[in-house]
């Protein structure tokens, strides 16, 4: 039997369903995995006993046959998300303590379909980072090492905690959050899959919010099936959220088919830049010639604002930011610092000079700048019709194409600490960034490794509410992928 | 267009964050290589472009005029930093 923790979410539903063995039993196989794996620094908070509680839920269920779809299912949860009761930091020393009296509705639909918490994944701070080493707790660990190296590697960012735990077997399936590529980009630089669905489809509602036009909700999985499951139960309307889609959650997993015959798969000109090493180019090609081989037809299309899309994001995210992150005000949560004998802004500016970190206070200081006086149309306004230049590219490309394939970030994961200068750091984002602007689904599924045995990912790209498209052609490229290499152990 | 020291000092006003003199000194030159960068939309021609408003077109919905929550007092002050008979809790505003 293969070990409990290194099954996909379908099969432990399998196994679950058929008796051959306990949800207990595979609660407990995940604890004991968690708790060995402290070296990656994936977790901030483990919440063991929560997911022993669903499982011995999901046991007693089991002989009614009355269960959820993830009945028994131990996730890990990005720290972003407001968990009742268990400490939600999004990363940030501005909410130490804050254990919210709530809980956000993608997590509480996990949880209404069954699904254990085995704790909080660590992430960058507020979501702002591709490494996850803007973290108040520190980075994450990659379970992945470049052959014949010791080097600490990035998991990727800022969903890290979710696809380091996930590609270490320390979770069965993780929730992200994708602002500019932090589900896809994480999921890439791990070897494992992760969907970020059309903006919508996922309530916003108790994420702390990071760019609120932007922000979306999904899965991050072993494989594209667990991340159809998984998004079916996390998607859905919510009067809650304003710009939650009040449609009904197609049955992804049950539509799943890796027979493309009769779609075309856009190949954009504009995505083959300088200085993209070899093997990510021919991994592109390779992942063409899939697509193909399962009945698709590759069609050249173009989305000439491509290059603008990251200094367009560059502006509209952190101006979202500097509102959203007003709130952290010393007054009604987590950190507080008054200076001796300060009045109120000086508890204020004292409160959030220490509470956020670098990353952070650069992109409030731009998103401040941007929505000043005198600035406003220059910045904000010039970027939200460039905004809408891309996202026509892109409704144009849907009428030449059904799906979109990039490589999906221009390098492999690289070492901590190796990138130090914040414009760099962003330039990884180029391929993810422009598919968050026009709010598309968009996934990333492992293709291969490179050179160094490091696993690079694929990027595919689909019309509004086309997740399924999306899904199949992530499906199609899996089974022909065959990737089936996974870090060794040295945690 | 680039900022200046004492620019980037009204900013940090204007965002509430303390800083030192060295902090804003270290960052007047990471925030002009940012703003240089972002700079190249000029090159795009935006004439007669609506700004986006919403990536997925739909309308605002309006909810009913119901009260829908309330009595929560306890949870929402559970978090607080300081609070006094069931109120938040500031340093002094008025003299």
């Amino acid at each position: 039997m293969t070990e409990l923790t290194a099954k996909t979410i379908a099969e432990l539903r399998e196994g679950f369903r058929s008796g051959e063995f306990s949800a207990r039993e595979v609660a407990e196989a995940y604890n004991d995995a968690v708790a060995s794996a402290r070296a990656l620094n994936a977790y901030t908070v483990e919440t063991p006993e929560d997911a022993l509680a669903a499982a011995d839920a999901a046991d007693k269920a089991r002989g009614s046959g009355e269960f959820g779809s993830l009945a028994g299912i131990p996730l890990g949860i990005k720290d972003l998300f407001a968990t009742r009761g268990v400490a939600s930091t999004a990363g940030s020393r501005i909410l130490t303590g804050f254990k919210p009296p709530y809980e956000s509705t993608v997590t509480a639909n996990l949880r209404k379909a069954g699904a254990g918490m085995l704790g909080k994944l660590n992430m960058d701070e507020f979501a702002m980072g591709s490494s996850n080493e803007t973290s108040a707790y520190g980075p994450v660990l990659s379970p992945w090492r470049r052959q014949g190296s010791n080097v600490g590697l990035t998991p990727g960012g800022s969903s890290g905690g979710s696809s380091a735990a996930v590609a270490a077997n320390i979770a069965a399936g993780a929730t992200g959050t994708d602002t500019g590529g932090s589900i896809r980009q994480p999921a890439a630089f791990t070897g494992i899959s992760g969907i970020k669905p059309t903006y919508g489809r996922c309530s916003r509602w108790g994420v702390v919010a990071f760019a609120s036009s932007l922000d979306q909700a999904g899965p991050m999985a072993k494989s594209v099936r667990d991340c159809a499951i998984l998004l079916e139960a996390m998607a859905g309307f919510d009067p809650k959220d304003s710009t939650s889609l009040d449609l009904p959650v197609p049955p992804w997993e049950a539509n799943l088919s890796s027979d493309l015959r009769g779609k075309r798969v856009g190949i954009p000109k504009e995505y083959r830049i300088d200085g993209v090493p070899g093997d990510i180019n021919a991994l592109w090609d390779r992942g063409i010639d899939w697509l193909k081989d399962a009945g698709a037809t590759p069609v050249e299309i173009s989305l000439p604002h491509t290059k603008y899309a990251l200094p367009t994001y560059y502006i509209i995210a952190p101006a979202e930011a500097s509102s959203n992150l007003a709130r952290y005000d010393g007054v009604r949560y987590g950190l507080r610092d008054t200076p001796e004998g300060g009045n109120l802004d000086a508890m204020y500016s004292a409160t959030r000079a220490d509470g956020f970190g670098e990353e952070v206070k650069r992109r409030i200081m731009i998103g401040t700048y941007v929505l000043s006086a005198g600035f406003y149309d220059a910045y904000f306004t010039k970027a939200q019709k460039v905004r809408a230049l891309i996202k026509e590219d892109f409704r144009k490309a849907f009428e030449q194409c059904d799906i979109i394939l990039t490589p999906t970030a221009p390098s492999a994961a690289f070492g901590i600490g190796e990138t130090t200068d914040p414009l760099a750091m962003y330039l990884n984002d180029v391929f993810a960034v422009p598919a968050s602007l026009a709010g598309l689904p968009a996934m990333s599924v492992p293709g291969g490794l490179d050179e160094q045995g490091l696993p690079l990912g694929l990027h595919l790209i689909g019309n509004e509410l086309d997740e399924q498209t999306v899904l199949n052609a992530g499906l199609a490229i899996e089974e022909r992928a065959g990737f089936t290499a996974k870090p060794d152990k040295w945690w | 267009m680039s900022v200046t020291n004492e620019q980037v000092r009204h900013i940090a006003r204007l965002a509430r964050i303390a800083m030192s003199d060295e902090e804003l000194e270290r960052l007047v030159p990471e925030l002009n290589n940012i703003l240089d960068w972002v700079e190249q939309l000029g090159e795009v021609n935006t004439d007669g472009v609506e700004p986006l408003t919403a990536v997925i077109d739909q309308k605002l919905r309006l909810r009913d005029d119901v009260v829908n929550d309330g009595n929560i007092r306890d949870d929402i002050l559970l978090n607080a930093p300081e609070a006094q008979h069931g109120f938040f809790t500031v340093p002094k505003v008025i003299e």
